[in-house]
């Protein structure tokens, strides 16, 4: 098991002072080398859950177990990775990539090592002296995978890193983030907000519901060419899936 | 085969094109730089007119030289400062005193803003007194400086320091507010301590605004000197503008006001050149 919630719940207080739960009595498993997708409406408390896997703030009841250890603060076993790629402007793509072993005391030769090696990884070979603004979109996504997989985290979290880029960039960057997760075998929690994405990135499906955020249904998603997302895409299977999370997420009854 | 063949003769034949292009484009910037509408030379034109009219307007409009005097006049009078009235010296004065309280007021405002910046409980408890005194006309402080620390160089240097503080202050302040929470989650994540988070995110994310500060901020330098040295003292071109006013020497005081401002575009130019090298990373906006 690489990660497991248990019993989790979150509140939080607003500034009127009013308490507002956010996710409520989640329990879910990811277990090693799995890809497990998180589906649910805008506000069910997505980025709650993957806050709390970061370590970024805890559970007000419940615990979250990364490796077996609770997770009680930020810590090395757990790599995220926004739709902003957060990559620092004044930095390099290798500077950028680097950034992460920074704080881990790893010597400064083995540092660039490991960049450059996560850096062909996600096809940006060239581009190591590059800054930021001189990359597109899709190519600064890349670098920000590989910053994550830089630090070699034992799990990989995605909070919608594909939302903001257009339809053909996405499915292509999409492939190729598939193909080098699947090659490092890391475990993935991806936050999205898109059925069809979920369907053809992932092993498994979690859906929440509406705030507060519980677990309304678990799919396993039963298709080949969980590394090539653009293959599964034409299989007839995947339109069943996406109906299935449609009928969980009530999306009919909401349209009428 | 044929295609290929009309590949490699049209290949061959755009080649010597190319080269044409080439050498057109080089020529053309020679061509644009002298036509009126090239900004450097209308600028410089400008230039020529405007020092043009200072040498003939007043003689021909009977404008007496205690009131207006010409170009000509102004530049005999340089000489004369700088042969009688030890003119490098008070240049060099006023020039170093423009340097000195700018570097230490825009050091204190900078570590100010920064330190302020990292504890919203102390930003909560100082802001309001903050405000009150970027309020105030500093400017007003330089008799009172005087009056403490007498007819010195170190009331003007006081001014000087105060009213450069503020603009760099507020600038790193405000720019610390609003460094990406999400870049500072992302350095907590990577287990960077906070004094980490300081020199990696937040000190390199204000930095745009910490330079805009110091190019305000030095501006504002040379005004501080000017007055410190107006009100009390008997060095510096401030004190030759109001020696000169006191004279009916209207050359005196443009000349002087010139040097002055000679010493905020050259401290300005330094400051733009820093921070074009600072700032590389930014994408430039095409004009």
């Amino acid at each position: 098991m690489a990660l497991e919630f248990r019993s989790v719940t979150k509140t939080f207080t607003t500034n009127s002072g009013d308490l507002l739960t956010a996710v409520k009595d989640v329990n879910f498993v990811v277990n090693e080398g799995e890809f497990v997708s998180v589906v649910g409406p805008s506000g069910c408390g997505k980025s709650t859950i993957l806050s709390m896997t970061a370590g970024l703030y805890q559970p007000t009841q419940g615990e979250v177990l990364v490796s077996k250890e609770r997770v009680t603060g930020p810590n090395s076993h757990v790599g995220f990775m926004l739709q902003k790629d957060l990559l620092l402007p004044w930095r390099s793509i290798v500077a950028n990539i680097e950034f992460g072993l920074e704080a881990r005391g790893v010597a400064k030769a083995e540092r660039r090592e490991r960049a450059l090696r996560e850096l062909r990884h996600c096809h940006l070979n060239g581009f190591e002296n590059q800054f930021p603004y001189q990359l597109s979109g899709g190519m600064r996504q890349r670098a920000a995978l590989a910053r994550t997989l830089a630090i070699d985290p034992e799990i990989i979290l995605l909070d919608e890193p594909f939302s903001a880029l257009d339809a053909q960039t996405k499915l292509l960057l999409q492939n190729s983030f598939a193909k080098t997760i699947s090659e490092t075998g890391k475990t993935t929690l991806l936050i999205t907000h898109d059925l069809a994405e979920s369907v053809l990135m992932s092993d498994r499906i979690i859906v929440l519901s509406e705030r507060p955020g519980t677990i309304v249904a678990e799919i396993k998603v039963d298709l080949p060419h969980r590394d090539q997302p653009i293959k599964r895409r034409m299989m007839p299977e995947v339109s069943e899936y996406a109906a299935q999370l449609f009928k969980h997420l009530k999306l009919e009854e909401k349209a009428a | 085969m044929t295609d290929a063949v009309t590949a490699q003769t049209s290949a061959q034949a755009s080649a010597p094109a190319k080269s044409k292009g080439l050498k057109s484009q080089t020529v053309k910037p020679k061509a644009d730089a002298m036509p009126i509408n090239n900004p450097v030379f209308a600028s410089l034109a400008l230039f020529a007119v405007v020092l043009a009219a200072w040498e003939f307007l007043p003689p021909a409009m009977d404008v007496p030289q205690f009131i207006i005097p010409t170009l000509s006049q102004c530049i005999t009078e340089l000489g004369r400062m700088w042969q009688f009235e030890g003119l490098l010296g008070h240049f060099l004065s006023t020039a170093l005193f423009t340097l000195l309280g700018f570097v230490i007021g825009s050091a204190l405002g900078a570590v100010l803003g920064y330190l302020l910046g990292m504890s919203e409980f102390w930003e909560k408890v100082l802001s309001p007194y903050i405000l009150a005194l970027q309020i105030a006309p500093k400017v007003a402080f330089a008799p009172l400086f005087i009056m403490w620390f007498g007819y010195n160089s170190l009331p003007k240097l006081l001014v000087t320091v105060l009213i450069v503080f503020f603009p760099v202050l507020v600038n790193v302040l405000q720019a610390m507010r609003t460094v990406d929470r999400d870049l500072v989650n992302l350095a907590r994540a990577y287990n960077l301590s906070r004094l980490g988070i300081f020199w990696k995110v937040e000190m390199p994310s204000t930095l745009p605004n910490l330079m805009a500060g110091l190019r305000i901020a030095s501006t504002l330098a040379v005004i501080g000197v000017t007055v410190g040295e107006l009100v009390g003292g008997n060095t510096g071109l401030g004190f030759l503008i109001s020696f000169g006013g006191g004279q009916a020497n209207a050359a005196m005081v443009f000349n002087a006001i010139i040097l002055l401002t000679l010493i905020g575009i050259v401290l300005y130019a330094v400051l733009v050149r820093v921070e074009a090298r600072v700032l590389h990373y930014l994408p430039r906006a095409e004009h």
